[in-house]
């Protein structure tokens, strides 16, 4: 009943993207694709996301950001890098302000490659993370996680 | 009897608030050609809530939320168990005040402006629900839900003006577009998550079950309108909330939200019209 993966909320963050793999991720919510059938919200609101969908390579100006809003993210939580740029950096690698992919920065748990990652690639990315995500909340219930007091 | 409804209630309201919540969810999917989550995704949604990693942001945001629930549960169980109509109200909108409350102690900004735009949403529905009230007594002769529900006629036969003005402003209370001000079903709102943006995991969880009471509850009050001494008049009534409900939300997908202005005038103006040329001819009349 209590499946994370049953209602997995979604916030989407623009490290350093072109807006290419923004419009994508959008796409996913029009009818034709409808990522509200699995339950999925697009909310803005890391307080109360379970995956964090990010587009673009960390810059020194976003790597703050990108730092927080995980931080903000109550357990369990996955991250998914989504287009090429949030793999690895993509063509923007050398640039002399670009930190590389999310994972230089945060763990990234799923990889959605492309240029920009198309809709479905980006939806079977994030059916991907639903499973790591039932094996992080297990874990996070075996280590006796739920009601800790305050940790802000 | 009245017992019956008011543990009916208490056991009861927040699974039906769920299951409408999951029927306005297809519908509002289906308005919008997508096929739309299953009917018990707000269920799951709770579940999850539940079992997530609690950050509280301070010590006092759980309390005021349960204080929110239990205070709304006490304003429904009094309309179930019969009692006065008024008092419920204004339990009613103490309850509201502990959701500012909870909205205020966080530091984060768009929870102040949430919290303080659902101030703005109290003024603007206040005076309409306060002329239903006095409606009901002028056509019945009585604050007590009992006595209402006893009455020969329907009251909607007297007052349908405040019928009319009550459906507007419950959009508010519904949380449904152009009233969604403080705090939205809607992903990306202006400020975030508004009222909700610093509240995750169980004190949302908390929060979202008293939104379904308050459903409920507010549903209760429209059944008013239609139930009389006849056992038929249940039926029109529950059929009338169907219609109402479905109602809110074609309006809700049919607006964008509004500018809190616009939100206050044209609220003032539907009570001004719609209630108080109501309330003056039951005066004349009665």
């Amino acid at each position: 009943m209590n499946k994370v993966s049953k209602s997995p909320w979604l916030l989407h963050y623009d490290a350093s993207s072109c807006n290419g793999c923004d419009i994508e991720v959008l796409d996913c919510l029009t009818p034709k694709y409808d990522i509200e059938r699995f339950g999925i919200i697009n909310t803005g609101d890391p307080f109360q996301a379970d995956i964090l969908l990010i587009t673009g390579g960390v810059n020194s100006q976003t790597e703050s950001v990108v730092k927080q809003i995980y931080s903000q993210m109550p357990e369990p939580k996955v991250v998914v890098a989504v287009g090429i740029c949030a793999c690895t950096g993509g063509v923007f690698k050398e640039c002399y302000n670009i930190r590389g992919g999310i994972d230089t920065v945060i763990p990234v748990d799923v990889y959605v490659p492309g240029c920009a990652a198309r809709p479905e690639s980006i939806i079977d990315g994030v059916v991907k993370a639903l499973e790591i995500l039932d094996e992080k909340q297990a874990e996070h219930k075996k280590n006796g996680g739920g009601a800790h007091g305050i940790s802000k | 009897m009245n017992v019956g409804f008011v543990i009916a209630y208490i056991v009861l309201a927040p699974f039906l608030g769920a299951l409408l919540d999951g029927i306005d969810r297809i519908i509002s999917a289906r308005m919008q050609r997508r096929k739309g989550p299953g009917l018990l995704q707000p269920f799951y949604d709770l579940g999850k809530l539940f079992s997530k990693e609690m950050i509280a942001v301070n010590n006092v945001q759980l309390l005021l939320n349960m204080s929110y629930l239990v205070i709304l549960v006490i304003a429904g169980a009094m309309l179930f168990a019969g009692a006065d109509l008024l008092m419920v109200l204004f339990i009613l909108s103490t309850a509201d005040m502990f959701l500012i409350m909870a909205a205020s102690s966080d530091s984060s900004p768009y929870a102040n402006m949430g919290a303080s735009r659902e101030m703005l949403q109290m003024m603007a529905y206040e005076p309409l629900t306060l002329l239903v009230a006095v409606g009901f007594y002028l056509t019945t002769g009585s604050f007590q839900v009992a006595d209402i529900i006893q009455a020969d006629t329907s009251a909607v036969l007297w007052m349908p003006g405040l019928l009319v003005g009550f459906m507007f402003t419950s959009a508010i209370k519904f949380r449904k577009s152009p009233f969604d001000l403080s705090t939205s079903h809607h992903a990306h709102q202006e400020m975030v998550k508004g009222l909700t943006t610093e509240m995750s995991g169980t004190t949302l969880a908390v929060m979202t079950i008293a939104e379904y009471y308050e459903t409920v509850l507010l549903l209760g009050i429209f059944c008013l309108f239609i139930v009389n001494s006849t056992w038929w008049s249940w039926i029109a009534a529950i059929l009338a909330c169907a219609v109402i409900y479905f109602l809110e939300i074609l309006w809700d997908n049919a607006c964008a939200r509004v500018k809190w202005k616009t939100l206050l005038y044209s609220c003032w103006i539907v009570t001004l019209v719609a209630g108080g040329i109501n309330i003056l001819i039951l005066m004349l009349i009665k």
